[in-house]
């Protein structure tokens, strides 16, 4: 068989994905593209996640904190450039090549912090601990009044891309299209390397891997910060879709969200997870448009996945041949 | 003098509740190593039986137990019908199925009951205040929820440590294979002690009924400092969930009273109100992440 099945998956994914700006006159405009995008950047934060849950076997439960930070560094930038209110000598910024690697390098340093301190532990303590952290964080920006506190903060525009205005549904889409694109390539170059095999290694037998002389805490904490960086992009991202942070963004709920995704997509597949984005969006966007009540029926969905899908869709896709 | 006294009795009175909730969740994870985040639902639950009940069908003596009923059927229920698929899957699994489990109640009670909060009215009995010293008064319901937190924890130590029940639950926690083959009814066992988990959160949901507003999304908050609870103190021990309810109890009561006020004697104006209120609400994750920097598996780690 020329073409596995996992490569008609993964071509015909980036075939839709690809055709969403043609597609979308016939589908309701600028609100089919936007709802596309919003897929795109949660896909960006899950398939992130899946670096740490599928390859590293860290089931990090904190891991809207980066997201959420990265959104804030967006924010807090454009807030000090558009009130004149320069914040550590610094003016603030509304250009995106600035800000954007400036939120992942303030979520790759969040990530090292906590990683440095979470990856002590292990299994149970592991999965709580850095809900912990993503809780004081949270906690922190709801107690920041002076950037909105619970009630967020808004963005008086969109940043500028290389000066460019990025307003219109259509470019914005492509950049966050483009971003996936890369932190996915990013993450297939890092899996195959001997860096992913590490990881991978420590995550099935971890005494072994330190036996053969290997710094499993130090290929552990690499993987978190990449991974908080990443999430960090995804935020930033977010705050410019949306126009709009909040601390939710940061909430242990989103956390959760993120990784309902990973698991209902399927772990250790690059593209499982970018599955599992859309379908958790779509799901939830279709039941909330349906019914108010939309957890009741989204409740047991994800209940249902847990039970009887636990390597996700993209399992269910692979088949039985591969495993 | 006497805001630090008040503040104490406050600390005591949210440790006790915590280690209703603590114990619980301690005894499903060290015996069937799940991770149930829809405990705090059945707190909701709890809680909620017992404001309509109280509220529909008058009274909070009946509250009470309507509220105990639900939440222990409600958490029989949960176990035959998911928990008990989850015993032999990874910790991923069960996040994930239970974190459907909140949804699914947030969205039921939503649907049934809408999304104001609910407000419980104190039994007249209790409604007042108690002098405990010359110029202390302390509100009476308050103290009897203490009084309920110091008898259940004596009732399970005694449970845990003197009966026959108690011996299966702790050689179950250790060694289950073991208890099964000796040819005790593990399944049964394991349903018994999700129940009476379950019935605990709903005795402290509905305790907590009349002090705080009842609303959607109670369990969450509460479930998450329950799980640093039960995490400070190593999980699945009783007297870790004990230990821990108590330290982070106190650490959240006088962090929230005192945290603004110490900051104050260094810092000035609207910059030391934000971090005060910041540093409140963060005091128990710092416990947390000290505790597990010094002891990655707790204060006393059980079964080891």
């Amino acid at each position: 068989m020329p073409f596995s099945r996992q490569t008609i998956a993964g071509l015909l994914i980036a075939a839709c994905l690809i055709a969403v700006p043609y597609a979308a006159p016939l589908m309701g405009g600028n609100y089919a593209i936007t709802l596309a995008t919003r897929v795109v950047i949660v896909a960006i934060a899950a398939s992130s996640l899946d670096l740490l849950i599928g390859r590293g076997a860290l089931v990090s439960f904190g891991h809207a904190a980066y997201f959420g930070l990265g959104a804030y560094v967006v924010a807090i930038a454009s807030f000090h450039l558009a009130n004149d209110i320069p914040i550590l000598g610094w003016a603030g910024s509304n250009e995106a090549l600035v800000v954007w690697p400036l939120a992942m390098l303030i979520s790759g340093v969040a990530a090292l912090i906590i990683g440095a301190l979470s990856l002590r532990t292990s299994g149970v303590y592991f999965i709580m601990i850095t809900l912990a952290f993503a809780q004081m964080i949270y906690f922190v920006f709801v107690a920041l009044k002076y950037y909105g506190g619970d009630d967020g903060l808004a963005l008086n525009s969109r940043n500028l891309f290389a000066g460019e205005r990025i307003t219109d549904a259509r470019s914005f889409y492509w950049i966050s299209l483009g971003a996936l694109a890369l932190c996915l390539f990013i993450q297939w170059r890092l899996v195959v390397s001997r860096f992913g095999m590490a990881l991978r290694g420590a995550a099935s037998n971890e005494r072994r891997m330190a036996a053969l002389g290997f710094s499993v805490y130090g290929y552990r904490l690499v993987a978190f910060v990449i991974a908080g960086m990443m999430a960090g992009l995804a935020g930033a991202l977010s705050a410019n879709l949306n126009r709009f942070v909040s601390p939710d963004m940061m909430g242990w709920v989103r956390s959760g969200g993120f990784m309902v995704m990973v698991i209902m997509g399927g772990v250790s597949s690059l593209l499982g997870p970018v599955i599992g984005a859309a379908t958790y969006l779509l799901v939830e966007t279709a039941l909330a448009g349906w019914t108010e009540h939309w957890e009741v029926v989204f409740g047991p969905f994800v209940l249902l996945v847990a039970l009887f899908a636990p390597r996700g869709i993209w399992g269910l896709l692979r088949g039985r041949a591969c495993e | 003098m006497q805001l630090l006294f008040e503040q104490l009795l406050n600390g005591l009175q949210l440790s006790l509740t915590l280690f209703l909730l603590a114990a619980g969740l301690t005894l499903v994870f060290g015996i069937m190593g799940v991770i149930n985040l829809a405990h705090g639902s059945l707190y909701m639950v709890g809680a909620y039986a017992g404001a309509l009940v109280a509220s529909k069908v008058g009274g909070f003596w009946l509250a009470v137990p309507a509220a105990l009923a639900a939440a222990a059927v409600v958490g029989v229920a949960m176990e035959l019908l998911v928990v008990r698929r989850l015993y032999a899957r990874d910790h991923l699994s069960q996040v994930l199925a239970t974190f459907g489990l909140i949804l699914f109640f947030n969205g039921i009670i939503a649907w049934g009951v809408g999304r104001a909060p609910l407000q419980m009215d104190m039994p007249t009995l209790l409604s007042g205040f108690v002098e405990l010293a010359p110029g202390l008064p302390y509100p009476t319901y308050r103290l009897a929820v203490m009084a309920v937190g110091v008898v259940v924890a004596l009732g399970l130590w005694y449970v845990i440590a003197r009966t026959r029940l108690g011996m299966l639950i702790r050689a179950g926690s250790d060694k289950r294979e073991m208890v099964s083959a000796l040819g005790v009814d593990i399944a049964g066992l394991f349903t018994l002690v999700f129940g009476l988990g379950a019935l605990l959160a709903g005795l402290a949901g509905v305790m907590v009924g009349p002090i705080r507003s009842v609303q959607i999304g109670m369990g969450e908050q509460v479930l998450i400092t329950t799980f640093v609870v039960i995490v400070v103190g190593g999980i699945g021990s009783i007297r870790g969930a004990f230990v821990g309810a108590l330290l982070i109890g106190m650490c959240d009561t006088l962090g929230r009273a005192y945290a603004p006020m110490l900051l104050k004697l260094w810092l000035s104006g609207p910059l030391a109100d934000g971090l005060g209120a910041s540093l409140a609400s963060i005091m128990i994750y710092l416990v947390m992440a000290v505790a597990l920097v010094l002891r990655p598996r707790g204060l006393f780690p059980a079964g080891g």
